[in-house]
C-alpha cells in the first residue's frame, strides 16, 4: 500500500513499467494505429513515439541487429517483429490484485447489477491469474432491497422517464415528481437513483428505500445538457456554508451522532462535546435533535431553540387534557 | 529517470530473462550497456555497486521477481536471473462482457492509491490482449472507498502479522491502544471493519476502520498466528445489527396531512375525530417515543400507556433542558 512506503520515484518507475507493458501490448495488436495505441495506453502519441525509439535500442546481449527489439513503423501503424523475450506483461503486484479483486467483489455484491454471474466469472479468472495474491483477506456484503432495486434498474436500463412518489426526510413530506434517470449507484451501503428532477429543475439523488411508489412513463428519459453527475467520492451530502449552522451540547451517551451525521466541528467541554453541524432544513433538525436522546441540548441558532421549546410545550399540552 | 537509466533497466530485464544461469554482478556489468566501469578502481567499482543496488531496488518495487542464488558450488558471489514463469502474467481469457466488468471495477475506486493500482493492473490485462470497452456501464455502480487503515490491515491479515493501533470510541474521551491479530477486513452496510483476535481481551473482536486514529503498526513476525478455519468474518460484524422484531402495536393520532415520515411506518390508518389514527409496529417504546417526540404537536401517542408515559417524560425533559439555554 502506498502509505506504507516512503515516496517512491514515481515518474521513473511508471516509465519503466509502461515500457515493459508496451511490447506485449503491441505484440497482441499487430498493425495497430499509433494514435489508437496511444489512446488505449492513456499516453500522448508523442510519448508513445519516444517510448518506441527507446525500445528500438534495447534487446538481448550482443545487441546486434538480430538481438534488438524490432518493429515495423509503416506510416501510422506499428507492428512488433521481435520482442527480445518480453512477450508478456509483468504479473500483477499485490496492490493491483487487491484493488481489482476487492472492486470486483464489491460489484458482485451490489444488488441490482443484473449480470452477477458475469462478474463472478471475471472475478474467478482474475483470481486465478493473480495466484496467491488474489487471496485477499477482504469480505464484502452490501444490503438492500434487491428486488425493488432490480425492477427500478430495469426501467432505467430501458431509458424511460419515471414517475416517483418520494419521501423527502429533510422536509418530512411525500411528493410526486417526474424524473429523467441518469444513473444508479451505491454509496456507503445505500442505493441511489441520480436523476434530473423536472419539478426541482435540477439533478437530485433519490434514495431507493424512500421511493414509495413509481411507474415507468411511455416517454424517453432526456436529462438536459446541464444535468451532470455529482461527485460522490466523499459521500452524498455536501453541506455548503450557506446552510444554517446548528450548535449542540452533546452528552456522552449521544456522541455517536458525530459518526452518523456530517459535523463541522467537535470540541470537548468537560464531559460534554460542543458540536456544530450544517443542516438543510431547521424542521429536520428539530425532529432529529428532539429524538436523539436525553443528553442533547441545542444551543443555536435561536430560531431552532425556540422551535424545539414551542413544539415540545404544545405537544405536552395535548396530554394535559386527556380528552382533547 | 534519465533515458539512459530507463534503457539500462530495460536491457537488464531482458538480459536476466534470457539467461538460465545466474549471472553475477561482474558478468552483468560486462554485458549490459550502462554498467561499464573499471573494477580495479575502488571508487569506480563502488559507484557501480551503488548503481546496481538502486537498479535492483527499482525492479523489485515494480514487482519484477528477481531470483538470487550462487551460480555454482564453487562460487561465493551471488548471481541473478528472472524466471519467465514467475515474471509473466499467466494467460487470461476474458469474454467481452467479463472484460467490461473488470474495466468497470477498476474505475470504482475513489481511494487514490488503490485507484492507481487498479488502473495499472488493468493496463497489464490489456497488454495481455484483453480488450476493455471503456464505455461499458452496469446498472448499479458502487462507489468504493476505504479508510487509510485498509492497506496496512489487509497486508497484516495476509501475512498473519499482529498489529497495534489507537482506537477512538465516541463514548471514551481518549483513544486506547488495541493489540490485534487481524483475520480479515470486512465491508458491511457500507462501513469497513477489521475482525481478529484481541490480544488484551483474549477474545475475537471487530473494529471499525474509521475509528482508528493515526498509523497501524505491524508488530512481530509474519505467520505469527493461525486464523480460525472457515470463519464467516461478516457474521462477526453483522450479529450486532440483526433485524429487530416489531411486535408491539402503538396507536397514534396524526394531524391531517402531517408527519409524512411516520405514516410510512403505519400498518393501518383510519380517519378519526381529530386526525388520522395510525397503527405503528414497534419494538422498544422508548425508541418509538423519541421518534414521536420529534413530530411535536402533530402527533399524539394514545397507547399503550407505557408509550404515552415515555412520550410525556421525554417531552418534559426536552422542555427542561432547553428552558434556560442562552442561545449562542
Amino acid at each position: 500500500m502506498p502509505q506504507q512506503r516512503g515516496a517512491p520515484p514515481k515518474a521513473s518507475a511508471d516509465r519503466l513499467g509502461r515500457l515493459l507493458n508496451l511490447v506485449p501490448y503491441l505484440l497482441a495488436r499487430p498493425g495497430i494505429a499509433v494514435a489508437d495505441a496511444a489512446a488505449g495506453l492513456g499516453i500522448t502519441e508523442q510519448q508513445l513515439r519516444a517510448d518506441l525509439e527507446l525500445l528500438w535500442v534495447c534487446g538481448l546481449p550482443g545487441y546486434g541487429p538480430g538481438d534488438l527489439i524490432d518493429m515495423v513503423l509503416d506510416g501510422d501503424r506499428v507492428t512488433i517483429t521481435y520482442d527480445a523475450g518480453i512477450d508478456r506483461p509483468l504479473r500483477l503486484t499485490q496492490d493491483e490484485a487487491l484493488a481489482l479483486v476487492v472492486a470486483l467483489r464489491m460489484l458482485a455484491e451490489t444488488p441490482g447489477t443484473g449480470n452477477r454471474d458475469v462478474i463472478e466469472r471475471a472475478l474467478a479468472k482474475i483470481e486465478s491469474a493473480a495466484g496467491d495474491l488474489a487471496d485477499a483477506p477482504v469480505s464484502v456484503r452490501l444490503p438492500a432491497n434487491a428486488e425493488r432495486l432490480d425492477r427500478i434498474r430495469a426501467a432505467v436500463d430501458r431509458g424511460h422517464a419515471l414517475h416517483l412518489t418520494y419521501y423527502t426526510a429533510t422536509r418530512d413530506e411525500t411528493t410526486e415528481r417526474t424524473v429523467d434517470p441518469m444513473r444508479m449507484l451505491m454509496v456507503g451501503g445505500k442505493a441511489y437513483l441520480e436523476a434530473w428532477c423536472r419539478r426541482a429543475e435540477a439533478t437530485r439523488m433519490f434514495r431507493i428505500d424512500r421511493i414509495d411508489a413509481w411507474s415507468e412513463l411511455d416517454e424517453a428519459a432526456r436529462p438536459p445538457a446541464e444535468a451532470t453527475p455529482a461527485d460522490v467520492s466523499d459521500g452524498v451530502f455536501h453541506p455548503g456554508p450557506e446552510l444554517p449552522l446548528v450548535t449542540l451540547r452533546v452528552g456522552r451517551g449521544s456522541r455517536w451522532i458525530t459518526e452518523y451525521y456530517p459535523v463541522e466541528s467537535v470540541r470537548p467541554d468537560g464531559d460534554e462535546w460542543l458540536v456544530s453541524m450544517r443542516v438543510t432544513d431547521l424542521g429536520w433538525a428539530q425532529r432529529l435533535l428532539s429524538s436523539v436522546g436525553p443528553d442533547v441540548t441545542v444551543t443555536g441558532p435561536p430560531e431552532l431553540l425556540e422551535r424545539i421549546r414551542a413544539q415540545a410545550t404544545t405537544a405536552l399540552d395535548q396530554y394535559a387534557t386527556p380528552d382533547r | 529517470m534519465s533515458r539512459t537509466r530507463t534503457e539500462r533497466l530495460v536491457n537488464l530485464v531482458i538480459c536476466l530473462l534470457s539467461t538460465r544461469r545466474f549471472l553475477t554482478a561482474a558478468q552483468i556489468a560486462a554485458t549490459v550497456p550502462g554498467y561499464e566501469h573499471d573494477p580495479e578502481d575502488p571508487k569506480d567499482h563502488e559507484a557501480f555497486q551503488r548503481k546496481f543496488e538502486r537498479d535492483k531496488a527499482e525492479l523489485r518495487d515494480l514487482g519484477v521477481p528477481l531470483e538470487m542464488a550462487r551460480p555454482n558450488a564453487f562460487d561465493d558471489e551471488l548471481g541473478y536471473r528472472i524466471a519467465h514463469r514467475e515474471y509473466a502474467l499467466p494467460d487470461i481469457l476474458l469474454e467481452p462482457d467479463e472484460a467490461a466488468a473488470v474495466g468497470i471495477a477498476a474505475r470504482l475506486w475513489q481511494h487514490a492509491g488503490l485507484a492507481a493500482a487498479a488502473s495499472s493492473g488493468l493496463a497489464k490485462l490489456r497488454a495481455a490482449g484483453v480488450e476493455v470497452d471503456p464505455q461499458a456501464t452496469l446498472g448499479v455502480e458502487p462507489v468504493v472507498t476505504v479508510d487509510p487503515a485498509f492497506g496496512p490491515l489487509t497486508t497484516a491479515a495476509r501475512e498473519r502479522r499482529a498489529v497495534s493501533f489507537s482506537y477512538r470510541v465516541p463514548e471514551r474521551d481518549e483513544p486506547a491502544v488495541r493489540r490485534v491479530e487481524p483475520w480479515g477486513v470486512v465491508c458491511w452496510q457500507g462501513r469497513w471493519y477489521v475482525v481478529g483476535h484481541d490480544r488484551d481481551r483474549k477474545a475475537s473482536r471487530s473494529f471499525r476502520l474509521s475509528r482508528i486514529v493515526g498509523n497501524v503498526r505491524l508488530t512481530g513476525r509474519a505467520g505469527a498466528y493461525q486464523p480460525p478455519a472457515n470463519e464467516d468474518l461478516i457474521e462477526h460484524v453483522s450479529r450486532w445489527s440483526g433485524p429487530v422484531a416489531h411486535n408491539g402495536r402503538a396507536t397514534v393520532t396524526v394531524r391531517p396531512g402531517r408527519a409524512a415520515g411516520l405514516r410510512r411506518w403505519a400498518v393501518d390508518s383510519t380517519a378519526g375525530a381529530d386526525g388520522d389514527v395510525l397503527t405503528i409496529p414497534y419494538s422498544d417504546p422508548d425508541r418509538l417515543a423519541a421518534t414521536l417526540v420529534g413530530y411535536g404537536a402533530d402527533v399524539r401517542a394514545d397507547g399503550p400507556p407505557e408509550l404515552r408515559e415515555a412520550v410525556i417524560q421525554q417531552l418534559k425533559e426536552i422542555v427542561a433542558r432547553h428552558e434556560n439555554v442562552a442561545a449562542t
